[in-house]
């Protein structure tokens, strides 16, 4: 990536874009319309619009063709064990891609006590009779029709758009398991489109179900079985442009259904960013991040979603909401952005989003540092959230995640690289004394301009130095933001070999990090004892954001599933009592995953009853039909 | 409703002695062993001083000390070299060495002054893992001063942590022993400081500090202070408060609290008990008196058993009981007075140890010998009871009391008459045994027989527990006007009421208890019950009989609490008497009428009723069922009607 470079000259900039973008994603072309059963018909409005951006987009309507039907992300792009039992990347899209990565084996195997003997495999394609014929509304679909809006009854088209990445949503599919999936698919074009569909919704008394992404971690996606209208997925990955970008106010004007790296790279052709870059970015989508009130990586520059959103618009069975103008803060009564972010599809379909954009960064720089401890690292990143010095991103690491992380290292080519490695690994163990089952490491990306950047840096370290920090150089920091790409497709390579496991997180006041990490931790070990799985879990976590008054943690929780009879429910169990555990040491529901279905249980509590009062008085305004009736939330 | 348990299948771990080995080997190599216990598995190791700099730099004392030095106008400099005062008064210095030398010394003293000390090691398995996992407290049951001292020998011998020991400020008087005491790990503390903040602020984080870090097991006495009459004491929460809020607070994944029963078979102190509670004051604890206590070491006290029971998880005590976050939304260095809900917690988990702690205290049959002759002593039966009877009394109560799930140590293989009569010489002090007729050596004056029978009393106190709920029951089915149920439950529903000063009954637990107590009386075959009614079986009249009577000489004594009460209501009307000159006068009131030999037209039966322990609890009782008032530290009597023909 892009670590060295200076210079603000344009084509040094397109240099740039271009190399981050490699990482993240590769691309594709807009695929061929007119399949069979999605009927082909481009917005009437399109070409009234202005679109700034080229013409390139990551997501086709047929998700199939390029992504897994029951896994993470791209279907070329995964871990295996080669013949001679090596783990390795397959693909180009990534910086791993092709490579071998000769520790994870062993580590799978020291961790999990996983077996290459004992597989798991996944059912290999998708048994269409295995899905459930849709129940059409059929006056809906004359109407629909009519419009000319694409959309699709096809059994893929509709079980991709079933469900989100949790895990019990995945093993299912894995099993060849599929539940009830929405009936029909449309694919609107522009917000007139959505005008359109969700009138004809209301109408017809169809359910809707807004999909993005498709990256929720919350039951969000999935179908509510108890459901008997039709359901209607509501895609709106075509809504893909840049409408227009005001570079006097440094705003863009995007359609909500873009995914972030197709945004990221048409704002870097003119130069700018947004700097939102939650770790789902190539998939998921502007939409999204409004909906569940999304952050990314780089916050501590740009600002969570709720910081970079200049104008909704959103269309709802009551009709359109958005504001008359562009103010950066009003003084309006309640901000009505804040309905919008965080309703999680109940209330309507955001269509347009007006948000902040920065010029790109004219450097970029990743580090490291190690600590001797998990409480000194958490006591460092308390220190620069005082002094307000955060770098784009500081992100601090336990000791399994940092061996983890190692276990993760491509093969070095050069014998150079491998003898450096031994001394730096013997200066910090040795030398420095730091105990390698204690020591963590925090990884660190600082973006602006080069001097500003190395004046950054210095500071930073400075203050690593008052909490035993060593720093241990880029390479190291730059492979910890590499592993939040390719996390996701490890967790389908543990599923191979009966290696079960997902992340969640939370946010808390700085004076309980360590209590909540400790006692989740420790909570988790336990009741994986307690509900009978066989070997010791991986139960890890890493604080990934800071703030004024806090931090937020994620955790990491997997484990060997074999001698359960149904390891799913023990996981939901056990993510359960964590999560019971984490709001009893004053740890948030979601930080930024949201609420979905699956921690709905605990709204009450967490806002009150009055609170609820309010979004459902709030719901029932806006959607008394519940058309859009996904029942998260509330 | 929880599902009663079979006292019958408890299980309990078997002994060793241990002094066993130190009959067979040197005491000075065992005194210098090497000495590696495991330790916590999150401890920062770290000196005692830096303990107290710990302490000093909490963000919870550094608050307290800001508040302070505000509302008394002084600067923050002085309220902390104050509280660093309070700390060194306060804190341990444990040292190896110290301990070492207790273990030479007390090796030769318990060797001579005991036969075994027995000890289920299968416990200390237990609280070693415990110790490895999380922070510990221990907390042995308190009937004399030789218990801290035997738990740290005990850890000491089986190589397990040593703890620290919170300790009354009154070992502080002896010098020398005060100051080894502390370098063994006793820490001390001031019997009250009520509104004193500071104190309680450096008190608390010294405790919880040393805790969280797992810096050693923590030990101290739910009770409080050593029981005199052997009855479990109801329980202090203060500390038990304490060492819970790291884990309420999620400071610490968890914390096991262990309970450890030492019974001993003749109590030290137990002519000095017996004296205490007829009035004779406590004599100071000094170093020159506790020379003059080595006559004791003349004689010979029996065994010692000491049983570490199952570690309990503060986790799963509060799961589903406390709700964890309402301490999200203050910071957590900021002291704030335990919620309702917190309180009852506390208190409730207290009742529960005490209650564990009783259950696995061993019991003598010299135990059950005493309940014989203490009833054949109120029965008022003059020559004394034959040796045959008395073994035939006995071998049926030891029957009996296995089936309440009594830990009753009766050396099965040796013919019961034997058994009884090596108990019978080992209390030879309060027995006298003529022409093959045992009885309780009274002798003429009214202190002297009230000091045997105290005694006796206390040991018969031992195994109150395992007879309470039945015996309670008994007492209700005696006095309740019908055999219905309802009616049944009501009565025994006010005596434990009324009791619960005396004895150990969780608050609340009412239902169960009575369930508990139905469910031993129909199992044995004493009593059938069903829907409606509650019927005496032929052969259970006996039982019936003996467990009416174990309550007998309690509900004496509050009766005559309550006369005298309502003697003095009269008498001084609008005085009423201070706290302080109240038990004095009832001991008077009652000497009196023991001489006269009738108050009113009831007899006064039980010399018991002389123990200031009872009469306190009595009191205690009385204010807290409102038939006497407390004005200002006055009392007075206000009106009482309740259940009178049930007490008579």
């Amino acid at each position: 990536m892009a670590s060295n470079s200076s210079g603000s000259d344009s084509s040094d900039r397109q240099r740039i874009a271009q190399q981050r973008l490699s990482v993240i994603a590769g691309h594709l072309q807009r695929p061929v319309e007119g399949n069979s059963g999605i009927l082909a018909a481009e917005c009437k409005a399109q070409g009234d619009k202005l679109d700034v951006s080229s013409e390139r987009r990551t997501v086709p309507r047929r998700r199939q063709e390029i992504m897994k039907w029951n896994g993470w992300g791209y279907s070329d792009s995964k871990f295996l064990y080669n013949k001679k039992g090596q783990a390795e990347f397959t693909g180009k899209r990534y910086r791993l891609s092709g490579m071998i990565i000769p520790g994870l084996r062993e580590w799978m195997e020291s961790t999990f006590s996983a077996n290459l003997q004992h597989k798991t495999p996944a059912a290999p394609i998708l048994n269409s009779s295995a899905v459930q014929p849709p129940t059409l509304n059929e006056a809906f679909l004359k109407e629909l029709k009519s419009t000319g809006i694409p959309f699709s009854h096809d059994a893929e088209d509709r079980v991709f758009r079933s469900h989100g990445h949790c895990l019990h949503e995945i093993f299912a599919l894995r099993e060849g398991k599929i539940g009830r999936v929405p009936d029909l698919v449309v694919w609107p074009n522009c917000h007139n489109d959505v005008v359109k569909i969700v009138e004809l919704a209301c109408k017809h008394n169809v359910c809707l179900i807004p999909y993005g992404g498709g990256t929720s971690v919350s039951s969000a996606l999935e179908c509510p079985p108890e459901e008997t209208r039709s359901i209607v997925s509501l895609d709106t990955s075509q809504m893909n442009r840049i409408l227009w970008i005001d570079e006097k106010n440094l705003t863009a004007h995007v359609e909500a259904g873009i995914v972030g790296q197709d945004l990221e790279r048409l704002l870097n052709e003119s130069g700018y960013c947004t700097g939102h870059e939650p770790d789902s970015m190539e998939f998921s989508s502007l939409g999204g991040w409004v909906a569940t009130r999304a952050s990314g990586m780089k916050k501590n520059i740009y600002g969570n979603i709720e910081d970079l959103v200049v104008h909704i618009k959103m269309v709802t069975p009551r009709g359109v909401i958005e504001k008359s103008c562009q103010g950066p803060r009003m003084s309006t009564g309640p901000d009505v952005h804040h309905f919008i972010m965080g309703s999680e599809g109940t209330l309507g379909v955001v269509t347009e989003v007006t948000m902040k954009i920065r010029p790109m960064p004219e450097y970029q720089k990743y580090g490291s540092v190690v600590f001797p401890n998990f409480e000194m690292g958490v006591a460092c990143l308390r220190e620069v959230a005082r002094q307000r010095c955060a770098p784009a991103s500081i992100r601090l690491m336990d000791n399994e995640q940092f061996k983890f992380g190692h276990a993760l290292k491509p093969q070095v080519s050069s014998i150079f690289t491998s003898f450096l490695d031994g001394l730096k690994k013997f200066y910090i163990t040795k030398f420095k004394g730091f105990d390698p089952n204690r020591l963590c490491v925090a990884t660190l990306l600082f973006e602006g301009d080069r001097e500003k950047v190395l004046q950054h840096e210095k500071q930073v370290y400075d203050i690593a130095a008052k909490f035993g920090g060593l720093a241990a150089g880029e390479d190291n920091g730059q492979r910890g933001y590499m592993l939040t790409f390719v996390i996701a497709y490890l967790r389908d390579l543990g599923m191979d070999y009966y290696v079960i496991g997902e992340s969640f997180e939370t946010s808390m006041p700085w004076d309980r990090v360590l209590d909540i990490c400790r006692n989740v931790k420790a909570r988790i070990v336990r009741e994986c004892k307690d509900k009978g799985v066989q070997f010791p879990p991986l139960s890890t976590c890493r604080v990934t954001q800071t703030y004024d008054a806090g931090a937020c943690v994620y955790f990491y929780f997997a484990f060997n599933y074999r001698g359960l009879s149904d390891p799913v429910h023990v996981y939901e169990q056990v993510e359960h009592a964590a999560r019971e555990e984490i709001l009893a040491n004053g740890g948030s529901l979601s930080h930024h995953h949201g609420v979905g279905k699956l921690r709905k249980e605990w709204m009450r509590e967490s806002i009150s009853s009055v609170g609820m009062g309010m979004l459902k008085s709030v719901k029932d305004y806006v959607d008394p039909n519940n058309i859009f009736g996904n029942r998260n939330l509330l | 409703m929880k599902p009663v348990v079979d006292p019958m299948l408890k299980k309990r771990d078997d002994f060793e002695d241990m002094l066993e080995e130190r009959r067979n080997s040197s005491d000075l190599r065992y005194a210098l062993k090497c000495y590696t216990p495991v330790l916590y598995k999150g401890l920062t190791p770290c000196k005692v001083s830096e303990l107290k700099q710990m302490v000093l730099q909490s963000d919870q004392l550094g608050y307290v000390i800001t508040q302070v030095s505000k509302e008394k106008g002084v600067t923050s400099d002085e309220v902390t070299g104050e509280a660093a005062a309070i700390l060194e008064e306060m804190a341990q210095r444990l040292q190896l060495s110290t301990v070492r030398f207790f273990a030479f010394t007390l090796s030769k003293v318990f060797k001579t002054l005991f036969r075994s000390i027995c000890i289920n090691e299968e416990g200390l398995q237990r609280l070693q893992q415990a110790i490895h996992n999380h922070p510990v407290v221990l907390l042995p049951s308190h009937r004399s001063y030789m218990d801290f001292l035997l738990m740290s020998y005990i850890l000491y011998t089986y190589d397990l942590a040593l703890p620290v020991i919170a300790a009354g400020m009154d070992f502080m008087g002896m010098k020398v022993v005060g100051e080894m005491l502390r370098m063994s790990g006793a820490f001390f503390i001031r019997r009250s400081f009520g509104g004193d903040k500071l104190y309680w602020a450096v008190f608390s984080e010294y405790v919880k500090i040393m805790l969280k870090n797992g810096y050693a097991p923590v030990e101290f006495f739910l009770e409080g202070t050593r029981s005199r009459t052997a009855k479990s004491l109801t329980p202090k929460l203060g500390l038990l408060n304490i060492v819970m809020d790291p884990f309420l607070k999620g400071e610490v994944f968890d914390i096991s609290l262990v309970p450890v029963s030492i019974s001993y078979e003749r109590t030290l102190e137990e002519a000095l008990y017996a004296r205490e509670l007829l009035g004779v004051p406590k004599p100071k604890e000094s170093t020159s008196g506790l020379f003059k206590a080595r006559k004791i070491l003349s004689e010979d006290y029996g065994s010692i058993h000491v049983y570490f029971g199952q570690p309990v998880s503060v986790r799963s005590l509060a799961e589903s009981r406390v709700n964890r976050s309402q301490f999200n939304l203050i910071p957590r260095h900021i002291p704030t007075r335990p919620s309702e809900e917190i309180l009852s917690f506390v208190n409730d988990s207290a009742y529960r140890l005490v209650r564990a702690q009783e259950e696995n205290m061993v019991l003598k049959p010299w135990v059950l010998l005493a309940f014989v002759l203490l009833q054949k002593q109120a029965a008022e039966e003059k020559q004394g009871t034959a040796l045959d009877e008395l073994t035939e009394q006995a071998v049926w109560l030891r029957d009996l009391s296995r089936q309440y799930g009594a830990f009753l140590h009766w050396p099965d293989h040796i013919p019961p008459s034997e058994v009884v009569s090596s108990s019978l010489s080992l209390h030879r002090g309060l027995v006298r045994i003529s022409e093959g007729r045992v009885q309780l050596a009274l002798e003429q004056g009214l202190l002297y027989p009230g000091f045997v029978i105290l005694s006796c009393a206390s040991y018969r106190n031992q195994a109150l527990n395992v007879f309470i709920r039945p015996a309670l029951l008994a007492s209700a089915i005696h006095t309740a006007a019908s055999n219905r149920k309802q009616e049944i439950y009501n009565s025994f529903s006010f005596l434990r009421n009324m009791f619960s000063n005396e004895f150990i009954l969780c608050p609340g637990a009412t239902v169960q208890d009575f369930e508990e107590a139905c469910y031993l009386l129909v199992k044995t075959g004493t009593l059938q019950i069903n829907q409606q009614e509650v019927l005496i079986t032929e052969r259970g009249h006996r039982t019936l009989a003996f467990l009416t009577s174990v309550l007998d000489p309690f509900l004496q004594g509050y009766q005559v609490r309550e006369m005298h009460t309502q003697r003095h209501s009269v008498v001084f009307n609008t005085n009423g008497l201070t706290e302080k000159q109240f038990i004095p006068a009832v001991r008077k009131f009652i000497i009196k009428h023991l001489l006269t030999g009738s108050l009113l037209k009831c007899r006064l039966r039980y010399t018991e009723v002389l123990s200031s322990d009872l009469q306190k609890n009595a009191l205690a009782a009385l204010i807290r069922l409102g038939a006497v008032q407390k004005i200002k530290g006055y009392v007075g009597f206000t009106h009482l009607h309740v259940h009178v023909g049930l007490i008579g």
